[in-house]
């Protein structure tokens, strides 16, 4: 137990309020350590900026759904009734329900910039491992979210958007329809469905999401901030002045608080322009067609997943017959160049041969729907191991070679063009530029360990490049 | 940094491209003015009291929100409720939507929120679709309403507003495809009136938008209020992010 204070008998009341309550919870321990002597680099750009926005947004969140709730019924034959209900007999029903809606497609936004901004400075590496994995942990359970909480307003694209989406789940071998079966509750997508997915959207997977944005900060704020230079400002060799405090990092309340303001300030106003003028944003935040109440008798001719999914979407729809075929050739002459080139003892080479030559197997036995899945989870999940496949000796972007900027920025275009595609209906040649950009997105991953070694490095600075304002 | 930009900006680009159109004719713009003159929208509920809700129904929609438009609760209730005595009910018809989908093959959409669903990112908002669709009527003595539309080739809906309109013909020239010199394609080239409707066609192009601007209003009654109190929204925001923005240079003027 931490030792009990005394405030002094003539104290103001305040100070010892916080006394009393010091003894007993470790409010100004906490206040201190996570706000006020949480030292931060002061290179931060406006790259910095989205993690805050989307612990912003997550608010925003949780605080409009819980007045959604009140007046939503998860009834297949109420729900879409009780969203117009909330858009028009609601005092205020419909700013809150755009509020939901907007937020939900933001959400996106600022955390695939977030992850990018990860990317780019190698926020990831040591030791920052567990950061970027609680991470990746909350962007899956943010898709689950997303997904489920979708199919709540009862529309033709909620119901069929889950009606396929649930579907892909059929496709693992031997288990897969009774997967799908037990996700739905049902044989097809019903009120079942409906009632569980809402339970999971209000309650369990907020709360799992929750857990891990907690789990998310107190990893950083045991590690500390990387930046855009990738020096560490708090190992044993950063410069700190003569009370142990780094140099280059500043508390992050006041200076990072205010920061944050202005560009919340920045981002709202974002958010609301398209809250007020254009909560729908052309379709893609609100589908068109999702103001068709759900018909299990009428499919839509073109049934497309909302914008955030569809870089994954198209990764799935890009493995056709053709795609897992050229994945096979691909495995081979990965395992055939291993055992020329790489340094394997017999054994070894011997083992890369066998794994090859069941994974092709594997890959030839069971459907291209099935790899199609694999492929679309597969997207996701290699996020996870991206401390460990990147081998670059330096963090930043900054600090690389020239063309490494050149990979990411394809890496980009690619992710962009895939989820133009994902919204598209599927045509000739947009099936082959996504199976181009399928292979692209995986190969910069799969390939980093190579890659990232290659090319001259610039040398990293001993501190970080700070110019005032 | 200015990489990423560039890149980003060409997947926006390409995000934002055109759209493959999906079939169907141009739709005409919607005058989008209507929208704030309540005369119109006035009209157009009468029109739509009057011509639509007998078979589709408004059932998100309740009668006294009208108010909104400029009309007293007893204004709403001695000319524009038919089919039922509270003002506070949803428009709801009797029309038995088993019985309807026997009439006509297909049961009448409910339309409170119908201008909202119809919209298509490549060809205009759901008010442009609905103002093209009730002015593409034609007789077509193949169907069996005798009905045809080509905004809606096929609908199930005859022309309910043909009196208003006057009954037309649609023209149709045989033309070699341009891509299959073996085939012909049916290429349209004007209406032809075949009697005069009780309106010119001015007058009913008027009507139909005064309607359409009804519809557009029904599907999201805030949506005034959206505009309005958005201005306001951004304006105090403007004003904060200066502020915020000052406060920032002074905390950070200190930091070297």
């Amino acid at each position: 137990m931490a030792e009990f204070k005394v405030a002094p008998a003539d104290a103001p009341l305040g100070e010892k309020l916080m006394t009393w309550v010091d003894n007993r919870f470790p409010a100004s321990k906490l206040y201190k350590e996570h706000m006020s002597e949480y030292y931060a680099p002061k290179n931060f750009n406006w790259w910095y900026i989205f993690g805050s926005l989307a612990l912003l947004v997550l608010v925003i969140q949780i605080v409009t759904g819980i007045f959604l709730v009140m007046h939503y019924k998860p009834d297949a034959a109420l729900a879409f009734a009780s969203v117009e209900y909330i858009m028009r007999d609601v005092p205020w029903g419909w700013l809150i329900r755009y509020m939901h809606s907007t937020g939900a497609s933001m959400f996106f936004v600022v955390v695939y910039l977030h992850m990018f901004r990860g990317l780019l400075y190698g926020s990831y590496r040591k030791p920052r491992e567990l950061v970027w994995i609680f991470g990746c942990a909350i962007f899956l359970c943010l898709m689950a979210e997303a997904f489920m909480g979708y199919l709540l307003p009862w529309g033709q694209m909620s119901y069929w958007g889950a009606q396929v989406i649930v579907n892909l789940f059929a496709a693992v071998p031997f288990v897969g329809p009774d997967l799908a079966l037990m996700i739905r509750g049902d044989y097809v997508v019903s009120d079942a469905t409906l009632n569980r997915f809402f339970s999971f959207h209000v309650i369990a997977v907020p709360l799992v999401l929750l857990g891990l944005v907690v789990a998310h900060i107190i990893a950083l704020h045991e590690v500390g901030s990387n930046n855009p230079d990738g020096v560490e400002i708090k190992g044993p060799n950063a410069p700190k002045d003569a009370h142990g405090k780094p140099l280059d990092g500043i508390p992050f309340h006041p200076y990072y608080s205010v920061h944050d303001i202005f560009g919340v300030g920045l981002f709202l106003m974002v958010f609301t322009s398209i809250i007020f003028f254009a909560p729908e944003l052309g379709g893609y935040f609100l589908e068109f067609n999702n103001f068709i109440p759900a018909d299990p008798l009428k499919t839509p001719a073109h049934i497309a997943p909302v914008w955030y999914f569809t870089p994954f979407y198209s990764m799935l729809r890009a493995t056709t017959d053709v795609m897992v075929n050229v994945l096979a050739v691909i495995i081979g002459l990965g395992a055939v160049l291993a055992v020329l080139k790489g340094s394997f003892a017999g054994k070894g080479k011997l083992a890369v041969l066998v794994v090859a030559a069941v994974a092709v197997a594997l890959l030839k036995t069971f459907d291209a729907k099935f790899w199609g899945v694999v492929v679309m989870g597969g997207a996701v999940v290699i996020l996870f191991f991206l401390p460990w496949l990147d081998h670059s000796p330096v963090k930043s972007i900054r600090y690389r070679p020239n063309w490494h900027s050149y990979v990411y920025g394809v890496f980009v275009v690619f992710f962009l063009v895939l989820g133009y595609l994902g919204i598209k209906p599927p045509s000739e040649v947009g099936t082959l530029v996504s199976q181009v950009g399928t292979l692209f997105y995986f190969g910069f991953f799969l390939l980093m360990p190579w890659w990232s070694k290659l090319g001259t490095f610039k040398r990293v600075p001993d501190r970080v490049t700070f110019h005032p304002h | 940094m200015k990489k990423f930009i560039a890149a980003f900006l060409l997947g926006v680009g390409l995000v934002s491209g055109v759209q493959a159109s999906s079939g169907g004719i141009e739709w005409d713009k919607f005058p989008k003015e209507k929208m704030t003159d309540v005369a119109a929208l006035q009209n157009g509920a009468k029109l739509f009291v009057n011509y639509c809700l007998n078979c589709h129904s408004a059932a998100y929609m309740r009668y006294n929100r009208m108010r909104d438009l400029g009309l007293t609760e007893g204004q709403i209730k001695s000319n524009l409720m038919f089919a039922t005595e509270k003002v506070g009910d949803v428009m709801k018809v009797s029309l038995d939507a088993k019985q309807a989908k026997e009439w006509f093959g297909a049961t009448p959409p409910d339309l409170t929120v119908i201008a909202r669903s119809r919209a298509d990112s490549s060809k205009g908002s759901g008010a442009d679709y609905l103002y093209t669709y009730l002015r593409s009527y034609y007789r077509d003595d193949t169907k069996a309403t005798g009905w045809n539309n080509l905004a809606f080739p096929s609908v199930a809906m005859p022309h309910v507003l043909w009196e208003l309109q006057g009954p037309r013909a649609a023209k149709f020239v045989e033309e070699p495809d341009p891509h299959d010199a073996g085939k012909s394609i049916h290429v349209f080239k004007g209406y032809e009136q075949l009697s005069p409707g009780t309106m010119s066609e001015a007058e009913y192009n008027n009507a139909v938008a005064d309607l359409v601007a009804y519809l557009q209003w029904m599907g999201e009654p805030a949506q005034g209020q959206r505009f309005s109190l958005g201005v306001l929204v951004l304006l105090f925001l403007g004003v904060f992010t200066a502020l915020a923005w000052r406060l920032n240079a002074a905390y950070w003027k200190d930091v070297k």
